[in-house]
């Protein structure tokens, strides 16, 4: 972009000093604050009332904020420019964790650092939208066929890695976050539905061929919980029989019975919302939809407000990517969906998933406040 | 080239606006799919969920109550609960296991086996959940323990009540006992009131005043956890004991019913002709109760069920003998009632009985015969040719009627279960069950006893005291009060159903007529009982009876040894008889199996408990 004020084809807004100077935007961060507030409330309860596991969430919640406000500082071009390497790293690591990653539940996701074990695919969560906002930000809109088989690239060889873990929650999650750039890119609608086609017609193939049978079971089970009301199913009735005996108001905080005679499985991570919709009802439901969407509201302001193409990609795909993920560990945690290993954003416990999360939120902040508004 | 570069700008932001707008609206309707689920869920559904998570939380536990006690009628205890001590250990408090264990088997005796199921135990309970140590901790142990305890965190004596029968063996048959409840009384119990590890009563009156002795359960509502640990008690309502049973049986007769009666298998019924009050029912050989209390080890079971005296098998109730010549008093009134014979008129007796155009003889248990034979001489000296020829004038149906109104055929429907209704036979019976004609023959025997009559040891003490009481209705029972717990009161129980009504002779003198010629049974010189009544200073009335064997499917078994052989085809002993005479307040019925003589054997038995009843 260059300096041109005769150019008003776009509207201007004005940035506030923190906008500018700190580099905050504290229309999101405002929610964000207020999810992470009502996630230490639901965890307090979660948890038995317990003040100590709070306590650790809330230093990772420092932790997360502390980097999204170091990614806040780093102007768009400079992870523009970083992305390539960083999605090369991230990939590195994903091929390590194949070769020495440590097994957990039948799958090898982990790798050990010695002080901490992380998921190479939680990096690759956030390098994989950042080099495809790059690659296709560069050119003029909608991408070329170059460009369009470039992105495909980039997307499936990740996801088949992760895939191979055996993860297939987090390769489908991957994908569908890259795929969501090129659709914001404009790519054609016939080309959205010809690929939807050709998916649901190798379903069959990838269910009989590429599915261990644990995953086989996971989807059966969701199709029919009491297939296995001791197994697998069990997860799904419990949490049903929570969400439900909620009701309109909830059982009151600290009043869940399922959360607290520990019926629920998994209560402090992937099926807090069920804790959460037990002791609030549908009212507290309500209302963390209604925080998300304001999170929603302004990703999608300040992406079709950022300055060029790599801004306004990232910028969307952040905000869809959070809403994916909130909507399937919702869907999954009320039986809508087959359950797969992901965290409620903002509330559930633990430290990876939140500092992904709040470093994309950091990016976002980022292509905001680092607009120079002559052009804007 | 700027503007070229401008527009193509523009036109990029054109096309991902349109996408973020296609975005939001994709979300926004994903979003109301979200909250209609959950609507769904939390609204429509929420009455079903929510019985869904009580049902997953809320457990209800049944306290069960305390046994009602049973006494006799003097209150001398037959059955209480007391307490058996169990040690238990929570794993969750106790710190260090193996030095907890070790340091224990100091004070109390562990056996490999009680060490073994704790393990296993150990490893399938939740650590909240205590695990017995030990079962039936004598009381050394419990008392040694107790002044250790400090040392032993974690680790309890438990008390639980268990029934207990202190007076053992005695009056087992009539006691009965209690055990745990098994699949088929649970499915048919008040599943309120009966878990599986309740005790149910399984004999005896301890079966028959079930309802009355189990008292209620008291009732807990119980929050529980996923694994079943209890967060807390919701409710409680206290546990109503049952109530006490006072019976009418006499702690002090049993026993010397049951001493008289020594290691002879057979009974003895003595009942209250005056209102059926049972004063002592004796079925031997008999059986400790409390093996059953907690589950009989198979080796005792084993050891009672093959046992050829049978010692679980309630003779009184459930033993049917041919009653021999304890039924001529009720033959020979049939025969006064009937008109058949006159007290005075004489039958002579020459040893046997023939029937006319028959050369096959009855014989008289006196081969060389009785001579002439009134009524009154005929009981007496028990002349089986008078009632031979008494059955054969009445026929077999006027001897089944006038049996029948003293009860026998039928069961008296004593507070017992499984009592048997014996066997009075008809010509209708026979056509019935065998589908053969009733033979002239068959009545001839039945006179005395024999063929097919069959009666049971209460009958027969049973219409005995029809005899005493000159035919007033009773009904004999063992229950005779009982008391709510914690008072003083007795509440009367009722009787186990109505009387029948009245037994009335056509003419009541006839009651004399048989009660003289019973007192001579007992008190004449030629009375085949003569010895019984001797140096007694009350009246007695009785009758001998002495009862064949049919026993030639014992005689095949038994070919071996001859010794056995003839002990178990001995004809049974048999006595009846109520006292005094004036007033009587005792009727008995004494059947000694294999005992031989009815007057030598079981008269004395009789004997002894009406002297302990009437001058002890």
């Amino acid at each position: 972009m260059r300096f041109n004020p005769t150019n008003s084809g776009v509207t201007t807004t004005q940035l506030s000093f923190i906008q500018r100077r700190l580099h905050v935007d504290l229309t999101l961060l405002t929610p964000l604050l207020l999810l992470s507030a009502f996630g230490l409330i639901v965890l307090y309860s979660a948890f038995g009332a317990q003040i100590d596991q709070v306590d650790k969430q809330l230093i990772r919640l420092g932790i997360a904020f502390g980097v999204l406000f170091t990614i806040a500082q780093i102007p768009p071009r400079q992870l523009r420019y970083w992305a390539p390497w960083f999605y090369g790293f991230s990939l590195l690591l994903l091929l390590s964790v194949l070769l020495f990653g440590t097994a957990g539940g039948g799958a090898k996701r982990w790798l050990d650092l010695g002080v901490a074990r992380f998921q190479p695919s939680e990096m690759m969560k956030l390098a994989l939208p950042m080099v495809l906002s790059a690659v296709l930000g560069a050119r003029a809109l909608p991408p070329h066929w170059g460009r369009l088989a470039i992105s495909l690239l980039l997307i499936f060889v990740p996801a088949g890695i992760i895939a191979i873990e055996p993860d297939l929650g987090t390769a489908l999650l991957v994908s569908l976050s890259g795929l969501s750039v090129l659709f914001l890119a404009g790519l054609a609608w016939w080309m959205i539905f010809t690929m939807i086609i050709t998916v649901a017609a190798s379903a069959p193939l990838l269910w009989f061929c590429f599915l261990h049978d644990y995953q086989r079971e996971r989807v059966l089970t969701f199709l029919d919980p009491t297939r296995d009301p001791l197994g697998t199913g069990y997860h799904i009735i419990q949490s049903k029989i929570a969400i439900g005996s909620g009701g309109l108001y909830g059982k009151g905080w600290l009043n869940g019975t399922q959360a607290h005679l520990s019926f629920l499985p998994e209560q402090h991570t992937d099926f807090v919302f069920a804790v959460l919709a037990e002791e609030f009802g549908l009212i507290g439901v309500i209302l963390l939809l209604a925080l998300y969407f304001m999170v929603i509201a302004r990703g999608l302001h300040i992406a079709s407000h950022a300055q060029n193409n790599y801004g306004r990609l990232l910028a969307g795909n952040i905000v869809l990517t959070f809403f994916i993920y909130f909507f399937v560990n919702i869907g999954m945690v009320s039986g809508l969906l087959p359950v797969v290993g992901l965290p409620l954003p903002m509330i559930s416990y633990g430290g990876t998933s939140m500092v992904t999360l709040l470093a994309a939120f950091g990016m976002l902040m980022s292509i905001h406040t680092h607009r120079r508004l002559w052009v804007s | 080239m700027p503007w070229s570069h401008l527009n193509d700008h523009a036109h990029d932001i054109g096309i991902i606006r349109r996408r973020l707008a296609v975005t939001l609206l994709g979300m926004l309707v994903l979003a109301c799919g979200l909250i209609s689920r959950l609507s769904y869920l939390q609204i429509f559904n929420h009455q079903h969920y929510t019985t869904l998570s009580k049902d997953n939380r809320l457990r209800l536990q049944a306290i069960p109550p305390s046994r009602g006690l049973i006494y006799d009628r003097n209150g001398m205890l037959l059955a209480e609960n007391r307490p058996s001590f169990r040690l238990v250990l929570v794993p969750e408090q106790v710190k260090n296991l193996h030095a907890t264990l070790t340091d224990l088997t100091r004070l109390v005796k562990l056996r490999p086996t009680d060490l073994e199921r704790f393990q296993a135990l150990l490893e399938q309970s939740p650590s909240f959940q205590e695990i017995p140590l030990k079962f039936e901790l004598p009381e050394v142990e419990v008392a040694r323990f107790a002044v250790n305890r400090q040392r032993f965190p974690g680790v309890e004596v438990k008390a639980r009540l268990t029934r207990y029968y202190p007076q053992g063996e005695i009056a087992v048959h009539a006691l009965g006992y209690v055990g745990r409840i098994n699949e088929r009384e649970l499915g048919q119990a008040d599943p309120t009131q009966y878990q599986p590890s309740s005790h149910i009563g399984k004999t005896g009156i301890e079966r028959y005043y079930e309802l009355l002795l189990h008292g209620t359960a008291g009732l807990e509502h119980q929050e529980t956890s996923a694994l079943g640990r209890i967060i807390r008690t919701l409710s409680h309502r206290a546990p109503t004991p049952g109530r006490d049973l006072y019976l009418t049986l006499d702690l002090r007769l049993q026993r010397i019913a049951e001493n008289a009666l020594g290691n002879h298998s057979g009974a003895v019924v003595a009942l209250d002709p005056r209102n059926g009050e049972i004063l002592a029912l004796v079925s031997k050989p008999t059986y400790d109760p409390n093996l059953f209390v907690n589950g009989i080890s198979l080796e005792d079971y084993k050891h009672l069920q093959t046992n050829r005296d049978k010692p679980l098998f309630n003779r009184s109730l459930r033993g049917q003998y041919p009653p021999g010549s304890t039924i001529k008093p009720f033959v020979g009134l049939a025969g006064l009632e009937t008109g058949v014979r006159q007290a005075h008129d004489t039958i002579y007796c020459p040893g046997h009985f023939s029937l006319s155009g028959s050369s096959y003889r009855w014989y008289d248990w006196k081969r060389w015969g009785h001579g002439r034979m009134n009524f009154k001489q005929a009981i007496a000296q028990s002349c089986d040719v008078y009632f031979y020829k008494l059955a054969y004038d009445l026929g077999i149906d006027a001897i089944h009627d006038a049996l029948a109104r003293f009860g026998f055929g039928q069961s008296t429907g004593i507070d017992l279960n499984g009592e048997l209704p014996g066997l009075l036979p008809s010509r209708r019976w026979k056509r019935r069950a065998k589908g053969e004609p009733w033979y002239p023959g068959e009545t001839v025997i039945t006179g005395i006893g024999q063929g097919f009559l069959l009666v049971t040891p209460l009958q027969l003490a049973y219409a005995s005291a029809l005899l005493a009481n000159r035919g007033r209705p009773i009904v004999p029972h063992l229950g005779r009060a009982s008391r709510a717990p914690g008072q003083n009161t007795l509440s009367p129980l009722p009787l186990p159903h109505p009387p029948r009504a009245a037994l009335a002779l056509k003419a009541p003198e006839h009651w004399e007529r048989v009660k003289e010629a019973m007192v001579a049974v007992v008190n004449a010189r030629h009375g085949t009982a003569h010895r019984v009544g001797e140096g007694a200073n009350y009246v007695i009335a009785g009758k001998t009876g002495t009862a064949q064997v049919f026993g030639l499917d014992h005689a095949a078994e038994e070919h071996t040894g001859d010794n056995a052989l003839s002990k178990h085809l001995h004809d049974h002993a048999l006595f009846i008889a109520f006292a005094p005479i004036s007033d009587p307040c005792i009727a008995i019925a004494v059947v000694v199996e294999n005992g031989g003589s009815g007057g030598a054997v079981a008269g004395p038995i009789a004997r002894q408990i009406m002297d302990a009843w009437l001058t002890g």
